[in-house]
């Protein structure tokens, strides 16, 4: 007789979410690094440093806001540029939220908190798995959590290492090779497949936009490619 | 307060706010039918958007050359994360072919 399939518990929920994010930390550990050198470099406190990470806990906003504070940039002009990097952020709730419907709205806060891009990647693909979906918060917990965790400890450790970690080892390569990790899995059929090639195309093309307008001019031809051979 | 920290706090704010958009302050908008099928897409589309100008133009020009440690490092990432389905495997490849041909080319 075969064995009813028991559903995950709250428990194996969570801790199969820090597993599940867990090989993404060795792309995230050298990011939060460099993060945590150029921030210092740029003149900022190691304490203010620190707590942009979560602050604003976004990795490119982040990069990008250092590199504005070493030109000088005036601070409206660096909250107009830290909107735009981040409204991609708009498009990860819209996928989510018909996950999320049946929780309540303290856990629909603290989640919301938790959406990065790396997060994201890997509780999508968890919520998109048709097994159920009752405890499937607790994995983004889980995940989120873990990875909140090694941004702040990553970030603590390019304070404190400062110089000794030269940017030019190319380090940042790491984060191409977990997205590279997480959306090859993701491409399983036709539509997926030319969605991948289009919106890596344009995003190439779109490189020059400035404030990372290319990539979500990107995203969104993606997506209409996508959308268009499915119709096929 | 300092300057640094206005900007902080705003833009930790509005990312904040674009986090919680759909899942909290618009939770009863029901999308129509295109926008769900599209939905499925945003993953895919977004992470090639990230990883193909980092690989193929991380300096600003377009390098499509064998000289290109992250064109090739890439490329071997990609097969892996292909057949072996494990990210875990797929850092770990991609970082070392990164490493040596950085070392090789140097």
């Amino acid at each position: 007789m075969a064995a009813l399939p028991t559903s995950p518990s709250k428990r194996s929920e969570f801790f199969d979410g820090i597993k599940g994010e867990l090989p993404i930390l060795l792309g995230v550990a050298p990011f939060g690094m460099i993060y945590g050198v150029l921030a210092r470099g740029a003149g900022m406190s190691a304490w203010d440093a620190q707590a942009m990470s979560s602050v604003v806990f976004a990795g490119s906003a982040q990069f990008m806001l250092v590199q504005l504070i070493n030109l000088g940039t005036p601070a409206l002009m660096m909250i107009l540029t830290g909107l735009i990097i981040n409204l991609r952020h708009a498009l990860y709730s819209a996928s989510i939220s018909p996950y999320t419907k049946h929780l309540s709205p303290l856990w629909k806060a603290g989640l919301s908190y938790l959406l990065t891009d790396e997060a994201y990647a890997v509780v999508v693909m968890h919520y998109q798995k048709k097994t159920d979906i009752k405890y499937k918060h607790w994995f983004f917990l889980g995940a989120g959590l873990v990875l909140w965790t090694c941004w702040q400890l990553s970030t603590a450790a390019g304070i404190f290492l400062g110089a000794q970690v030269p940017a030019s080892w190319g380090l940042d390569f790491t984060l191409a090779l977990t997205f590279i990790a997480l959306a090859v899995p993701s491409i399983n059929d036709r539509p997926s497949l030319l969605a991948a090639l289009s919106a890596g195309t344009t995003a190439l093309l779109a490189r020059g936009l400035p404030y990372k307008l290319g990539l979500i001019a990107a995203a969104f031809v993606g997506i209409a490619v996508g959308l268009w051979s499915e119709k096929r | 307060m300092s300057d640094i920290w206005i900007v902080m706090i705003v833009v930790g704010l509005l990312t904040y706010l674009t986090r919680l958009s759909f899942i909290l302050l618009l939770q009863h908008w029901q999308p129509p039918q295109v926008v769900q099928s599209a939905l499925r897409y945003v993953p895919v589309a977004v992470l090639t958007a990230i990883i193909v100008p980092e690989i193929l133009a991380s300096n600003g020009a377009l390098d499509f050359s064998l000289g290109n440690p992250r064109l090739i490092a890439g490329v071997i990432a990609a097969l892996v994360a292909w057949r072996s389905k494990s990210a875990l495997w797929t850092i770990a490849a991609g970082m070392a072919a990164f490493l040596v041909l950085n070392a090789s080319l140097g």
